[in-house]
């Protein structure tokens, strides 16, 4: 018998480290060559680009056509940044959609915190879309009235999803009882509303919201045409976030609906207290992708020529003095949208590892 | 699935056996469930219905007062506006709604099954890069997913739509990457072969190769259930399906020029070009629905358990027949599902092709309901199709899971 070898010495540093990760074959050892040719061949002309050349203020658009070295012309930006944030909402009332705007990042920002899951966040998100409404809205207060037709730029996409998440959730968990009820007309109205949705593309719902919903009222009543849209996105994120809660049901063990069916619970108490609580739980992770999914999704609004952040920019883009920016605008529009949507997959992935340590994943794993 | 139903539905019968069992229930209660059930569900049907009632009785009394036709017979109309592209079909202004109609539906399909492939190429490598041990590759490769994957979709349309159409040089000085191949604001104009009715002998021996590889793989497989003996059928197969055209196309001489395009004025001619809507497209397309398909395929891979391949190899397996006989099929299994819904996606978001101008069927119903004022007609026409597009994959998708599922266990 050979006695066994000790383990080799592995010492780190930063050599070592190289072998080990990038050069530990010939095939791999090409790959690194080649991905750190391609880095050194982009990356640098890019940061030039977008950082060192770029001109970050000007009066106007000459200062970015007249330099010698082409840089990113930012000015842009910076010179469009209110039509960008409030769209054409009266200059003098800024305030009120900026207001608006923290108010959507301070419900967020509670949401976001464990201690503060329990039913009174409800309440909480009432009254602050509520705020918002009055905010934007006015005619109350003193505040002068500003129709939809001038909302615009950030604050609108703010709008266009938390609102349609807001109202799309609890439709999708009735979606989802409905979907999983013994009784059969129940449930096939709710496999198909579900199915219908999910079969067909936004834009098409968009299109019916902006087209033929004015046809489907009686004459005289309209619905102006953000509250279509808005319509439109709460239906189809409802069907969307119905099969995430449905997963959701789907997962609890079986012994938890006899338990509560054993206490004598009604169904609703059944519901409300026993299985909605758990099945939520599980799901927020995917019910998080799916809004970042719906949060991407508002800026199909374009379309249909609602003026959300991304229009703002294109249509800041129109004005003859600007003309030929976009690649800037589009930048940027991507750099505000990455940060919301990274934001939220950080977050969701975090909680999906909380989560995974908590009693409910416990129990989960044991049944 | 059905699981939570069944358990639920199971302690019904106990309460209404046990007053039955004393005198039959002759009463409707509100109290039993059944009757609780039938009252519910006639409510629901009664308020669909009259949702339903009101919407069409106020559409229709609308159309009626604003003189606006229905019906389909504007399909057989003529359209009178031209088409960008059209995917290989004649057609002119003068051709009917219900052909432009086709061409859209064509031009979709064009766009979902090239963006389907590449998506599905690029998506696997980037996939299986993010597993790579190379430190920088997968780094590089996860860096591309989260970037991607949260930027909407449309914005990264207008933003390669804006470099190719207004960034990139003109046709005179248009960028080539590579021999042949040009970019520039007019789209991107690469070398092809050029058409010749001999070159289907050409597909004929493909296909022939194809049937022979098939025939081949499966006799091999009988043979080693059988005997035990070994046949490389695969590389030999393989061998036999590209080496029977490639023998076709010198042997016979089959004509094979090569069209390059060429600067002619301010145009390319010869060769095949990709407009910059469709470019634009495709590549968008591609480029975002890959950062999904990455995390299914790292998913799927990551799903199957290490002791697969570590018994894999303790039977002697060597690494390729591992990874096709024992890892693909369960990997297989776990990334079937999610990847049939990003190609659902992928035919969806086409549909965003008519923020940019490319004339896929959204854009196409969009210009005809404005020109024939007939919205709800064009609507069901765009919905009608995406469902059926929809519904038949998942139909195919449930008799695939059904195939591949794990026989004996509960699904």
């Amino acid at each position: 018998m050979s006695a066994v070898l000790p383990r080799p010495p592995v010492l780190p540093g930063p050599v070592e480290w190289l072998r080990a990760n990038l050069f530990s074959n010939i095939p791999n050892a090409l790959l690194s060559v080649l991905a750190l040719y391609l880095l050194w061949k982009f990356v640098p002309p890019f940061v030039n680009w977008a950082f060192i050349d770029a001109i970050w203020q000007a009066p106007s658009s000459k200062s970015c056509r007249e330099a010698l070295v082409p840089g990113a012309c930012w000015a842009f930006i910076t010179e469009k940044h209110r039509f960008i944030l409030f769209g054409t909402y009266p200059f003098e009332e800024h305030w009120r959609p900026g207001v608006a705007t923290l108010l959507f990042f301070a419900l967020y920002a509670v949401s976001a915190m464990r201690r503060f899951w329990t039913p009174r966040l409800a309440l909480v998100w009432l009254a602050g879309l509520a705020l918002i409404g009055v905010l934007m809205w006015g005619g109350v207060f003193g505040l002068s009235y500003v129709e939809n037709e001038r909302w615009g730029g950030l604050v609108l996409t703010l709008i266009l999803a938390t609102f349609g998440i807001a109202f799309a959730f609890p439709l999708s968990i009735l979606l989802a009882l409905g979907r999983r009820s013994d009784m059969p007309v129940v449930r096939s109205v709710c496999v198909v509303y579900i199915e219908l949705i999910r079969g067909v593309p936004l834009i098409s719902l968009l299109f019916m919201a902006s087209v033929v919903m004015p046809l489907f009222l009686p004459n005289g009543v309209t619905v102006d045409k953000l509250l279509r849209a808005q319509i439109a996105l709460i239906l189809f994120a409802a069907a969307y976030l119905a099969e995430v809660v449905r997963g959701g049901l789907q997962a609890i063990p079986r012994g938890q609906y006899e338990a509560a069916e054993a206490l004598g619970l009604s169904f609703a108490k059944r519901t409300a207290l026993i299985i909605l609580p758990q099945a939520l739980k599980i799901s927020i992770p995917p019910l998080v992708n799916t809004f970042i999914g719906l949060f991407k999704d508002t800026s199909l609004v374009v379309i249909i020529g609602l003026f959300d952040l991304l229009l703002a920019l294109k249509t800041a883009l129109n004005e003859p003095a600007w003309i030929g920016f976009g690649a800037e605008a589009y930048l940027f529009a991507s750099l505000v949208y990455f940060i919301f949507c990274y934001a939220m997959s950080q977050y969701s992935q975090m909680l999906e590892r909380d989560l995974a340590r908590g009693p409910t994943a416990r129990a989960l794993k044991d049944t | 699935m059905d699981e939570g139903r069944h358990h639920v539905r199971a302690p019904a019968p106990l309460r209404p056996s046990a007053s039955n069992s004393q005198k039959p229930r002759t009463r409707w209660s509100f109290n039993d469930p059944h009757v609780r059930a039938l009252v519910y569900q006639a409510a629901l049907i009664a308020a669909v219905a009259f949702v339903g009632w009101y919407f069409v009785s106020n559409t229709l009394r609308n159309l009626d007062e604003r003189k606006i036709a229905t019906g389909f017979a504007f399909l057989a109309r003529e359209a009178g506006f031209e088409i960008g592209e059209t995917s290989g079909f004649a057609y002119g202004a003068a051709d009917t709604y219900l052909r432009a109609l086709g061409i859209g539906l064509a031009n979709t399909f064009r766009i979902a099954a090239v963006g389907v492939v590449l998506a599905t190429i690029l998506g696997t490598v980037l996939g299986l890069a993010r597993l790579s041990r190379n430190w920088l590759i997968a780094r590089l490769a996860a860096v591309y997913v989260e970037v991607m994957r949260n930027i909407p979709l449309l914005v990264q349309l207008f933003f390669w739509y804006t470099i190719i159409s207004e960034n990139l040089p003109g046709p005179k000085d248009a960028l080539t990457p590579l021999p042949g191949l040009f970019l520039s604001n007019r789209g991107i104009t690469f070398p092809v072969l050029h058409y010749d009715p001999a070159q289907w002998w050409l597909l004929a021996a493909l296909l022939v190769g194809a049937v022979i590889a098939f025939l081949l793989v499966r006799w091999a497989t009988r043979r080693q259930a059988a005997t035990g003996e070994q046949f490389p059928a695969y590389s030999v197969g393989f061998g036999i399906m590209l080496g029977l055209p490639l023998l076709v196309l010198f042997a016979a001489g089959i004509p094979h020029e090569i069209h390059r395009p060429e600067l002619s004025g301010f145009n390319f001619v010869g060769g095949a070009a990709l407009t910059p809507e469709y470019a634009a497209l495709l590549f968008g397309l591609v480029v975002y629905t890959a950062a999904f398909i990455a995390e299914i395929v790292r998913a799927g891979v990551l799903a199957v358990d290490r002791g697969q391949f570590e018994a894999a190899h303790a039977l002697g397996l060597p690494r390729s027949r591992a990874m096709r006989l024992v890892v693909l099929p369960q990997a297989l299994r776990v990334i079937v599902p999610p990847m049939t819904s990003q190609y659902l996606n992928l035919t969806k978001n086409s549909s965003l092709a008519v923020a940019i101008g490319y004339p896929d069927l959204v854009s196409i119903a969009n210009t005809t309901l404005n020109q024939t004022g007939q919205a709800i007609e064009g609507i069901m026409i765009i919905m009608a199709v995406y469902l059926t597009i929809s519904l038949s994959i998942s139909a195919f998708m449930n008799w695939y899971n059904r195939r591949v599922a794990l026989k004996g266990a509960r699904t």
